[in-house]
């Protein structure tokens, strides 16, 4: 059966729409429908495109925190510089850049994965992009409007975990730390509103046939994520309002001297920035679960055991925040607590993982750029699991932590792991999303220089924590043996900024030229590619009826389809 | 039936010889020389970090005092565990990703065998790692009550360090000792254990204080008191620094911790508890300390300075450093920082006093005095 046929299956008629709408092209037009849209395609793009932007940004400012950092007593920044610079680099990555991303896809794929027109709530839809949007603009307007513990026109400077009681007013007077605090205030609202929105839809608005589990991993994944977001963004958004109001209330939650306590916005900051670690790795392992069988020509391995990995790993990760915590003198029986239930998310990530190379297992397997970056990441995110299990050790904890260690552990997670998943997810869906495929040859050279890059850079990293170099320094003596390492790490840095600007160039000549794609350029298997590339405003012509978990699978070999062995 | 494959590169004539070129298997010798390459690689590296760090290590393996050392018999073991499961993980991998490669010239149309799982395998491969982690939780829960819960013996020296914007206070409480940034500690032999404990507390904001060879970090946090105990074996200097960013001048809070014989830490506690020597060859020096705000935060015994905000300065000349390791205590140095403190520590709280040069030097020459 040829595509043609699988796509008159499920409908999509985008062509025939279009003919029949008048639709005015002249800039303001276009504009303008861009900004008042509701069409969660359009909201999946425009998310991809901001945490671009701010991809750009976070990334200048880790090349500066590099170049400062790449021989002992430079004098590139000042401290004050520098304390900025780490400070706006980790909340953009985390705040601006990953999820954004999360949601972008998010809101991309989900109903076209369910078979769904959009996501159950449009407006709400809309409304939280603007909401992460305005966030975003608040937290770097601090750079025009705000004063931290030094100067005038600051951005913040208490670090992107922001310890009380250095945000107390009494040891950053100026406006920084309140733009830091309102931007992820309000972008956190954002993250709820989309966090309540994909949990309603996988919940609600499955086409007929496709019962729980039957829907693709990636909604499985979604779903527990958008769990996760509600549990974890909760508790921080209470923290950055308890925190307002004792800047200008005076109120004393975190005020030592006021019988507050410092201890207790540590436990509010992680009990949402464990549970944000796997709210952003999850999507990750999303992206792997989708493109791994269809590069290795297989089923997913163990389903069953995949949703449940999944859903333990929700439930284990709200539980293990305070291992961020070892070194800040808790008892004894909270360290093992924590030490315990930290090394336990290692079973259920590890069944993922193993499933993966089941996958991979009798396959034949494709190295498109895709894959290429799912290679990676397995063997990436190996890594960083296992020095998180070093770190889970909390007596080891007590010398890595805080170090360049650990520096270095959570950049493998998120630049070896996520990030890597994300660029294989863009080269994967850019097809269905444009129309277009990105180039190949491109995308190889993205793909060697960030590795080199990333392994140059990360896999040193380590070893200055192990030779006692604390994180959030700006320089430090020749005498101390850090600077050959440092070194090492900021040319890897060349490197992968490198093959960022590769990727970008692939992005805009792609869009372009690129080859047309197709509906199913990879012969894949999910609702997604039975539409149109890119596919119309209402997805699916027809509501689409599933019987399995691959439906483009049964539809391309009827004679032995995969609902005989679900 | 003959399923279209679309789009793939080289698929769509896989005999050219660009294709061929990329899918070609991968040369044994190519593989053997890469792994040579890493290895050697590996290895200069090692070379370059031990060279460098032989002078003042702060390597968390090379540990001299028995927390640490706890510590680094946890690492050993964690290290073989995690190191076993990379070995095996990855050559699952590699041996997956090679093996089953897409190849030039096989049948496209025909997908390989489906196998959605296996009950056994995947049981396996739950309850082997279960086993591990139960193993690795029962050996660090132990030395967790090892180094959290230790026995006291009697002769114990204390020490109180009270973490400041950007120093470290140092009390002796049994010998009425106040100092700063320097802490001097007895060496402990294992016939008479002579373990110092360290109460750790925190004046403004969150610190932690971190000497690698001696005991894991432990944050100084207001309003909830820690405590920490290292045994040093060898007389030495261990350097160590704060390890939670504290505001701007983060990076110059440094620590020395100095593990004395028992002779010698007589001997300098015998040197900080004497009143210093009231030279009045210096009285211009002590007038100018005592008539302008120094003694709002600085303290010197026997004088009108009784701050607290900044180091005691009764015995600073018994220090070697400067601004919490800033600068090394020499006669230029303290001038300079008495001058400008911020240019020797950039973001350090004291301000410049605009003092003229007359000033400075009979201030420095005064504080020489204070040995």
């Amino acid at each position: 059966m040829n595509h043609e046929s699988v796509t008159s299956m499920f409908g999509t008629g985008a062509q025939g729409a279009a003919g029949k709408r008048e639709t005015d092209h002249s800039p303001g037009a276009v504009v303008h429908s861009w900004i008042t849209t509701v069409d969660h395609k359009r909201l999946g793009i425009m998310y991809i495109l901001y945490a671009f932007l701010f991809l750009m940004i976070g990334g200048i400012e880790a090349m500066l925190i590099r170049l400062q950092l790449a021989v002992p007593d430079n004098h590139l920044v000042g401290p004050e510089t520098f304390n900025r610079l780490f400070t706006m680099h980790g909340t953009t990555m985390i705040f601006l850049v990953a999820m954004p991303f999360v949601f972008g896809f998010g809101n991309y794929l989900i109903p076209l994965m369910i078979g769904a027109r959009d996501l159950a709530f449009p407006r709400l839809n809309a409304f939280g992009f603007w909401l992460t949007v305005f966030g975003g603009f608040l937290l770097y307007y601090s750079v025009i409007g705000g004063e931290g513990m030094t100067g005038a026109g600051s951005a913040p400077d208490v670090g992107w975990f922001a310890y009380s009681p250095l945000t107390a007013r009494a040891f950053s007077k100026g406006h920084s730390t309140d733009y830091w605090i309102l931007g992820i205030l309000v972008g956190g609202f954002g993250s709820i509103a989309t966090a309540v929105n994909l949990l309603t839809s996988i919940v609600c608005l499955r086409c007929p046939g496709m019962t729980l589990m039957k829907m693709p991993l990636l909604a499985w994944l979604y779903l527990v994520v958008s769990g996760m977001v509600l549990l974890a963004i909760s508790p921080l958004t209470a923290a950055q309002i308890m925190l307002l109001l004792d800047r200008y209330l005076g109120s004393h939650f975190f005020d030592v001297q006021a019988g507050g306590s410092a201890v207790l916005w540590m436990h509010f900051f992680w009990i949402f920035g464990h549970p944000e670690v796997y709210i952003l790795v999850l999507p990750a392992f999303a992206f792997a679960s989708e493109i791994i069988p269809v590069f290795s020509r297989k089923a997913i391995f163990g389903y069953p055991a995949m949703v449940a990995a999944t859903v333990a790993i929700g439930f284990v990760s709200v539980s293990v925040w305070a291992h961020h915590m070892f070194a800040v003198g808790l008892s004894s029986t909270s360290n093992i607590f924590f030490a315990v239930s930290t090394m336990l998310v290692a079973v259920p990530t590890g069944i993922k993982i193993f499933n993966w190379i089941g996958t991979m297992w009798g396959g034949r397997i494709r190295y498109a750029t895709p894959m290429l970056f799912s290679l990676g990441f397995l063997i990436q995110f190996l890594l960083a699991g296992l020095t998180g299990i070093m770190l889970s050790a909390a007596p080891f904890d007590w010398q890595l932590t805080d170090s360049y260690f650990v520096v270095a552990h959570f950049h493998y997670v998120i630049v070896g792991g996520i990030i890597f998943m994300i660029f294989a997810a863009i080269y994967y869906w850019f097809p269905k999303a444009t129309g277009r495929m990105l180039s190949e040859r491109l995308g190889r050279w993205h793909f060697a220089l960030f590795l080199i890059g990333f392994h140059l850079t990360f896999d040193t990293m380590h070893v200055p924590g192990i030779l006692g170099m604390p994180r959030r320094i700006y320089t430090y003596g020749a005498d101390r043996g850090w600077g050959t390492l440092n070194f090492i790490c900021t040319i890897g840095a060349v490197f992968q900024a490198a093959g960022i600007l590769v990727f970008f160039f692939n992005l805009i000549r792609s869009l372009r030229c690129g080859r047309v794609a197709g509906n199913d350029p990879w012969d894949a298997w999910t609702l997604e590619w039975s539409t149109s590339s890119p596919p119309p405003e209402y997805n699916f012509s027809r509501v689409p009826r599933v019987n399995s978990r691959r439906p483009l699978w049964d539809l391309k070999h009827p004679d032995d389809p995969d609902s005989n062995y679900e | 039936m003959v399923l279209p494959i679309h789009n793939m590169q080289c698929e769509t004539d896989h005999f050219s010889p660009q294709c061929a070129r990329q899918l070609r298997p991968w040369p044994k010798e190519r593989v053997i020389r890469f792994a040579g390459a890493l290895s050697f690689a590996v290895g200069a590296a090692a070379q370059v970090a031990k060279a460098e760090v032989d002078t003042n290590s702060t390597s968390i393996f090379s540990p001299a005092s028995a927390p640490a050392h706890l510590i680094v018999n946890l690492a050993h073991f964690v290290l073989l565990v995690t190191g076993g499961i990379f070995v095996v993980v990855l050559s699952l991998i590699i041996y997956a990703a090679i093996r089953f490669r897409h190849r030039p010239g096989e049948d496209e149309s025909l997908e390989p065998a489906q196998v959605y799982g296996s009950d056994s395998i995947e049981l396996a491969w739950t309850i082997v790692p279960l086993v591990i982690a139960t193993i690795l939780a029962l050996t660090t829960a132990r030395v967790i009550q090892q180094i959290q819960n230790p026995l006291r013996p009697a002769a114990a020296v204390d020490v109180q360090v009270v973490g400041h914007q950007f120093w470290w206070e140092v009390r002796y409480p049994k010998y009425g000792i106040v100092t700063a940034n320097e802490i001097h500690v007895p060496v402990s032999d294992q016939a008479s254990r002579e373990p110092t404990f360290i109460d750790l507390r925190s004046a403004d904001v969150v610190h932690s204080f971190w000497v690698p060879r001696l005991a894991g970090k432990l944050d100084l946090v207001p309003g909830h008191p820690n405590s920490l105990w290292i045994e040093p074996e060898k007389p030495g200097l261990y350097l160590g620094q704060c390890a939670e960013y504290c505001g701007t001048a983060h990076s110059l809070m440094l620590l020395r911790v100095y593990a004395d014989t028992p002779a010698e830490f007589a001997r300098w506690v015998a040197n900080q508890k004497a009143e210093p020597v009231d030279d009045p060859s210096v009285a211009a020096g002590r007038r100018v300390f005592e008539s302008y705000a120094c003694i709002n935060c600085h303290g010197i015994a026997g004088t009108s300075g009784d701050g607290h905000f900044g180091p005691d300065l009764t015995h600073l000349m018994s220090r070697d450093t400067l601004g919490a390791g800033a600068a090394a205590n020499t006669a230029d140095n303290l001038k300079a920082w008495i001058k400008d403190p911020g240019h020797l520590k950039p973001g350090v709280l004291m301000p410049a006093m605009n003092l003229s040069d007359d000033e400075i030097d009979a201030l420095a020459t005064y504080l020489a005095t204070l040995k």
